[in-house]
């Protein structure tokens, strides 16, 4: 397999129609690597510091694991792809509680303001508590996890906009 | 108790496997995937699936609690482990019994009895089936008298060890000491655990199993013997029901010990026993038992005609055993081969990556359990097997023929398989006689290793 100019070009032609900014693609030991400038778009993945939950730009993550699968967005999703909102997702899967014990007030709120390391909730495995972090600076937008509902591995929690 | 919802712990073609049996039976399922298998094949075809972590096994598919936690948010009243992973390890299988949901398997009692080797084998002695001659030595003179015994070749065998790892043999019963002494310094550095045992060594033998099936309350009932010695490192390669030329008597000693053994434990669910045939002394000696359904069951499921999944789903929901001995019938010869994303050529080495394209063989007889379609990734986290190509027919030449053209008609892009490997192997003359003993297919490879 191999991959002549113009087949080079008609996939960056698709890219340009895309909304994503970045393609990867891997086949029989061939890589391609495009990554959209200009407009806008960052490039940078935010990098979480290890045991915070992930929190990536929509469309850059599924590309770049997975090329052959990139999923339908969510309306969540897509609501932090328009607004370049930062989704913060669940390091684990678990039941998730937005408060310390029930009757509690939440670890925050929308409208609060957030840093890496703040606790945003807890997510319990078999009775094991373990607390969730942010893993980036903004403001909390909108909680997307139920209080008290299973979230999976890699589950989107909140969205918040960053600094 | 009925079951309405299964939790499926496990990845792959097993997972497949278990999906399709639920769909038949009217169950609904979840499966718990990684990462790397959001997209796999059965993820689409599970009634739901959810992400249980990370593409490394130790981070998903290995974690007990999360398997558990996964089960009871998502209403699931049963827990199938499949093979491999969660399948035979205790905690899950108690944590289940603490959380009242179906566990599809032994108990975690049962599964403790026999993953122990010396546990395992002192079962054995107990329930009068026949044990490697042999025995776990405390000192130096103990360990004389017991070879005197035994009589040489004999095995050093660390109790911590397996899979070949942990082994010395002793041909001249003076060299015994000193070979003692370096076994056992080896297998506390290498197992943390000095115990050493003897046994003799079996110079040419089959490894042959029997298919069980219990209901908990001491009824077993066995569905024939499965011949597994084309092996290569201890990883089966072709696996056949029944055992080619075996004697007759050998045969049904062999099924009624298993049954024994099984009985004795009030065994529940799916498990083999496993033998290791002395050729030259045609006598069997018990190995160990698997507590779960094993890679190998659709060749027994091919001879006699029943979904042992199905079986199992129908202990575990309370059913108990629906097959009395007498109902369980034997027809024709089955042969599986186990396809790999591996390159033979190239030392074996694995090779993952995304199918392209997969077409496999279909034709009378055959019948490949696989969850490789077009476009599936293979990744580097797992066991490497991809497929299974199973197939049965009135006779064993009959079965190996069909077997041949089905893995000829094999067509995977993207990736090596073992699948022309296999083919050149069924094509050798003493696999076409039958009755290979496991060191057939090192001798097999260091014949072609010479000729190329």
């Amino acid at each position: 397999m191999s991959l002549s100019g113009k087949d080079v070009e008609e996939i960056m032609a698709l890219l340009e129609s895309s909304r994503f900014d970045r393609l990867s693609l891997e086949m029989d030991g061939l890589k391609l690597e495009l990554v959209r400038e200009g407009s806008k778009a960052r490039t940078a993945t935010v990098a979480p510091s290890a045991p915070a939950p992930s929190t990536e730009r929509q469309g850059t993550d599924s590309a770049a694991t997975s090329p052959a699968a990139s999923a339908a967005p969510t309306p969540t999703s897509r609501r932090s792809a328009e607004d370049g909102l930062l989704e913060v997702k669940s390091p684990l899967l678990g039941v998730f509680y937005r408060a310390p014990k029930p009757g509690e007030d939440p670890f925050v709120e929308p409208g609060d303001r957030v840093e890496e390391d703040s606790i945003i909730g807890i997510i319990e495995v078999m009775k094991l508590m373990n607390s969730a972090r942010a893993g980036i600076s903004g403001e909390v937008v909108e909680i997307c996890a139920t209080n008290g509902e299973m979230v999976e591995h890699g589950e989107v929690l909140m969205l918040v906009r960053p600094d | 108790m009925d079951i309405k919802r299964i939790f499926i712990a496990n990845r792959g073609e097993i997972a497949l496997r278990i999906l399709r049996t639920c769909q038949q039976l009217g169950i609904e399922t979840v499966l718990g995937v990684s990462e790397a298998d959001r997209h796999s094949r059965p993820a689409q075809m599970a009634t739901r699936s959810v992400c249980i972590g990370a593409s490394p096994s130790a981070q998903s598919y290995l974690k007990a609690e999360t398997v558990m936690q996964a089960a009871l948010s998502t209403g699931c009243d049963a827990i199938h482990p499949g093979y491999g992973f969660l399948s035979e390890r205790t905690d899950l299988a108690h944590m289940c019994e603490a959380e009242e949901v179906i566990f599809i398997g032994p108990t975690a009692a049962q599964i403790e009895a026999v993953g122990d080797k010396l546990r395992a084998r002192a079962e054995a002695v107990a329930a009068n089936v026949p044990v490697v001659p042999g025995g776990a030595v405390n000192s130096a003179d103990e360990a004389a008298r017991l070879a005197e015994k035994i009589g040489a070749p004999l095995l050093v065998k660390a109790v911590g060890g397996g899979g070949g790892r942990g082994m010395k043999l002793v041909e001249n019963l003076a060299e015994l000491p000193a070979v003692m002494d370096m076994a056992s310094a080896e297998a506390s550095a290498a197992f943390g655990d000095a115990r050493v045992y003897l046994e003799r060594y079996v110079a040419s033998g089959r490894h042959i199993e029997v298919q069980l099936l219990g209901d908990g309350a001491g009824r077993v009932i066995h569905c024939g013997e499965r011949d597994c010695s084309v092996q290569r490192r201890y990883q089966k390669l072709i696996e056949e029901s029944p055992a080619p030329l075996l004697p007759e008597e050998i045969r049904d000693q062999m099924r009624d010990a298993a049954c024994r053994f099984a009985a004795r434990l009030n065994y529940r669910g799916a498990g083999t026993v496993e033998f290791l045939y002395d050729i030259a002394q045609d006598e069997f000696y018990f190995l160990e038992m698997n507590a779960r359904i094993q890679v190998e069951h659709p060749v027994t499921e091919a001879v006699t005609g029943i979904d042992l999944i199905a079986e199992q789903i129908a202990i575990a929901a309370g059913e108990g055993l629906r097959l009395l001995q007498q109902d369980v019938h034997f027809s024709g010869h089955a042969v599986e081969c186990r396809i790999n994303a591996e390159a033979p050529e190239r030392g074996f080495m694995p090779s993952p990556g995304t199918v392209s394209t997969a077409r496999w063989p279909v034709g009378e007889g055959i019948r490949v359990d696989t969850h490789i379609v077009d476009g599936a990734s293979v990744p580097p986290f797992y066991d490497s097997m991809i497929a299974k190509v199973i197939a049965h027919g009135p006779d064993r030449a009959v079965a190996i023929a069909r077997l041949k053209a089905a893995l000829n008609a094999v067509q995977i892009s993207g990736i090596d398989t073992n699948c022309q490997f296999q083919a050149a192997i069924l094509d050798d003359p003493d696999f076409r006689h039958g009755g290979v003993d496991t060191g057939f297919l090192a001798r097999w490879l260091a014949k072609h290793e010479e000729a190329a």
